[in-house]
């Protein structure tokens, strides 16, 4: 029984490797990248054996906590990602608990991170051995390490099923994940500043771990090797208490997770409010516009446009002000803008088979692509204003302050004219709704790479008249030039948008019925 | 789009839905092979074939959510691909496999439904509240549709189709996965409906249903009419589950699984 359940994860992979030969590519080079970093990994943990004891100890134990860490938290947050193998689609079957325990841990080794974990865990043993007790207990110890991880994850997805199942819960934890992802260029950037100012905590740090949960495991060879065989005889019984003590905590949370039955959240409300479609007039553009802001809150695909857009022009502030020039802020509400806008581009993608409703109600195409674009610049116009405000207050910079706010406002106009074009014309794969905003959708083609870069370069083209004046003001430090480019950037933004929905709405009358074609067979 | 590109032309006396030479293919499949159809004003007509018959292919033609390869619909003599704005508004369309704005609330949903097709608020509010309230869904009404169950999400998509008081009503398997209370009080919804004048077309594969509710019936099969008419015409003397079975054939008559006997 054990060997099926590790026969079904193998089929598994296999079946979603056989989908489409994009997944084989991203497995292969996964794999290239994790065999890569394992072999790093791997000499890095031999060289740290003739480095000084007391350094290689606080490595291993840092880096060992901080694996186990992972293993507990990455489920828990990517819930919406991955459940293969998930406790809840067993329920029906009569596998008897030992059974079902020793399977899904042992197939939790299947895949690269749980392959990667145990090779590097044994890398260990490279470490010790000069000291051949070290080096047999790191064999036991990294097998203990491993399994630990392996449960310590499994209890977690287990205690959380129940959650997980929860629709609100999923729209969360997506979102949640893609903040740090994000942010981790500066992150990494600005921890190791720190990590060299503090480089001589960490060893206390380490001797601290070592005598948790997280830690135990990883520094009793290291005890050995220095010759402490009553703090490695601790820390063993540790790290075994810790192991049997997850798994029965996950017994019992997976005995509850087959007994309850996967449910929706949400409690039941009764009528009363209409959110959004109060704000705007009762027009099929004012419903098309409520929906679609509702949809920029609400929906986990939306609000991932909603949080990357503002958050992104501050990564690449915050790498300016590393190498200290405060240039870009002043363009990043430009660039905060131009990406929120061109994200209508991918609206009816979005939208699925849920579209069928506005071919049904036959509604006009300059209302759909209005409503559309009105919601967009409901949200994208204040963030372009705020960003570029504060960027220019914080440079100084109020006398160029018309001509970056110009480029702001030609974006506005240019981007969601096109986009409103481009969405009437192209669909996307895009993950469908209620799948995380992170899932990659393998499929598709080079021609829709083509056309998202024609997008992006028709866009370029419209507002260079704009960003050339505002640019060249700045730089040349020519405020008048600021205000012709405000002048410019009003009248062709206005008359990008104009045009823009007014092309986008023709073509959406003629061809409704074949992008909800299209849609149907991206699904 | 002319007249003229049309091979067939409405037919006089302008039935509620008149289907000429309507054809799909894809690919190398032809799904609806040519089919001429007949909804008489005022019937409550059945729909009925076998999985992949081309039922739901034919009814997003007659709609005006697929475009077909040839032939063209009527409603009430407004060609459906000619005049498509005028056609839409006399239809109510519930599609089945489609999803809905499920981030929306259930009163929402139908709020909007109502507003793309150019209703005034006031008109919009009044109706959603009795809609909701005639399918029982008003305690869930502030609730996301994502969070309905299948029968509750149905029920909020047959409100977003009626909201603009059709005269005829496309409905595509309206009762699958709906409970049996909810179900007899759709039942009565539509027998009402059609009682004032309207026309109800339903898709179905359960033929006791459809002898039971419905006055017309059509019986579709590999991408062709078989039989249409009345119930009583097609049935015959034999009960409409029989006749369907001899029409589209397939019943198995080996001894089935021997094993499977408990006794």
């Amino acid at each position: 029984m054990v060997a099926h359940l590790l026969r079904l994860k193998l089929d598994l992979l296999r079946n979603s490797l056989k989908r489409s030969t994009m997944a084989v590519v991203g497995l292969v080079i996964g794999g290239l990248y994790g065999l890569g970093m394992l072999v790093l990994v791997l000499v890095g943990l031999v060289l740290l054996g003739s480095a000084d004891l007391e350094i290689a100890s606080t490595v291993i134990v840092l880096a060992g906590s901080a694996v186990i860490l992972g293993w507990l938290v990455i489920p828990v947050l990517a819930a919406g990602v991955d459940m293969t193998l998930d406790p809840a689609r067993f329920t029906t079957f009569a596998i008897p608990m030992r059974t079902l325990l020793t399977g899904l841990a042992l197939s939790g080794l299947i895949g690269i991170p749980g392959a990667i974990t145990a090779l590097a865990a044994l890398g260990t043993v490279g470490t010790w051995w000069r000291h051949p007790l070290a080096a047999v207990a790191a064999v036991v110890c990294a097998a203990l390490a491993v399994m630990t991880c392996i449960v310590a994850s499994r209890a977690m997805t287990a205690a959380s099923s129940n959650l997980a199942a929860s629709r609100r819960f999923k729209d969360v934890s997506g979102l949640v994940l893609l903040i740090p992802l994000m942010l981790l260029g500066p992150i990494i950037a600005g921890t190791s500043d720190v990590l060299r100012n503090f480089a001589e905590v960490l060893p206390a740090l380490a001797r601290t771990l070592s005598w948790t949960p997280l830690g135990a495991a990883w520094s009793v060879p290291a005890d050995l090797a220095g010759g402490h065989y009553g703090a490695a005889g601790l820390k063993f019984l540790i790290a075994v208490g810790t192991l049997a003590g997850l798994l029965w905590l996950w017994k019992i949370f997976l005995a509850r997770a087959l007994v309850t039955p996967a449910h929706s959240g949400g409690a039941r409300k009764t009528a009363g409010n209409i959110g959004f479609f109060r704000w705007f007039p009762a027009t099929p553009t004012g419903a098309v516009a409520a929906r679609s802001l509702t949809y920029w809150f609400r929906d986990p695909r939306y609000a991932a446009g909603l949080v990357i857009s503002p958050l992104l022009p501050l990564v690449f502030v915050l790498v300016g002000v590393q190498s200290g020039s405060m240039f870009m802020l002043l363009f990043a509400g430009a660039i905060a803008t131009y990406l929120m806008c061109w994200f209508i581009s991918t609206d009816i993608s979005y939208d699925n088979t849920a579209f069928a409703l506005h071919v049904a109600t036959g509604v006009s195409g300059a209302a759909d692509r209005m409503g559309r674009a009105l919601a967009c610049a409901v949200i994208a116009v204040p963030l372009g204003i705020v960003y570029t405000v504060v960027g220019a207050a914080l440079n100084d910079a109020w006398a160029y302050l018309p001509g970056t706010l110009g480029l702001t406002l030609a974006l506005v106009g240019a981007s969601l004219g096109l986009a409103s074009v481009f969405s009437a014309r192209f669909t996307y794969n895009v993950p469908a709704p209620g799948e995380s905003p992170l899932k990659s959708k393998p499929g598709n083609s080079f021609s829709s790479v083509l056309v998202q870069m024609a997008g992006v370069t028709g866009v370029a083209v419209m507002v260079l008249p704009v960003a050339v004046l505002s640019i060249v003001g700045v730089l040349a430090q020519q405020a008048h030039l600021s205000w012709i480019a405000l002048a410019v950037a009003l009248v062709l933004g206005t008359l990008f948008l104009v045009l823009g929905i007014r092309w986008g709405g023709r073509i959406y009358d003629k061809r409704a019925p074949e992008l909800l074609l299209a849609v149907s067979k991206d699904s | 789009m002319s007249d003229s590109t049309h091979p067939h032309t409405p037919p006089v006396g302008a039935p509620a839905l008149a289907i000429r030479g309507l054809v799909k293919r894809f690919g190398d499949k032809t799904a609806v092979n040519g089919i001429n159809l007949d909804v008489p004003a005022g019937s409550f007509f059945g729909l009925v074939g076998p999985n992949g018959a081309g039922k739901t292919t034919s009814l997003s033609m007659a709609t005006g959510l697929l475009r077909p390869d040839a032939g063209d619909a009527w409603v009430h003599g407004t060609s459906v691909w000619g005049q498509p704005l005028e056609a839409k508004k006399l239809m109510g369309i519930l599609p089945d496999g489609v999803r809905l704005f499920d981030r929306l609330t259930g009163e929402q949903l139908v709020t909007y439904a109502g507003l793309l097709r150019g209703m005034d608020a006031d008109t919009v509010h009044e109706r959603t509240k009795d809609l909701l309230a005639a399918l029982d869904l008003a305690k869930d009404a502030g609730t996301l549709v994502v969070d309905y169950s299948a029968g509750m999400t149905k029920k909020i998509a047959l409100a977003s189709a009626l909201i603009h008081a059709p005269k005829v009503l496309v409905l595509d398997e309206p009762f699958e996965s709906v409970d049996p209370v909810s179900a007899a009080n759709i039942r009565d919804i539509l027998t009402d409906y059609v009682g004032s004048g309207g026309t109800v077309i339903v898709s179905s594969h359960v033929m006791d249903l459809v002898q039971r509710m419905c006055d017309h019936v059509a019986v579709i099969a590999g991408g062709n009419v078989l039989a249409a008419g009345t119930v009583d015409e097609v049935r015959g003397s034999e009960s409409l589950e029989d006749r369907f079975v001899q029409l589209v054939g397939g019943r198995n008559t080996s001894t089935g699984l021997a094993w499977l006997r408990t006794s």
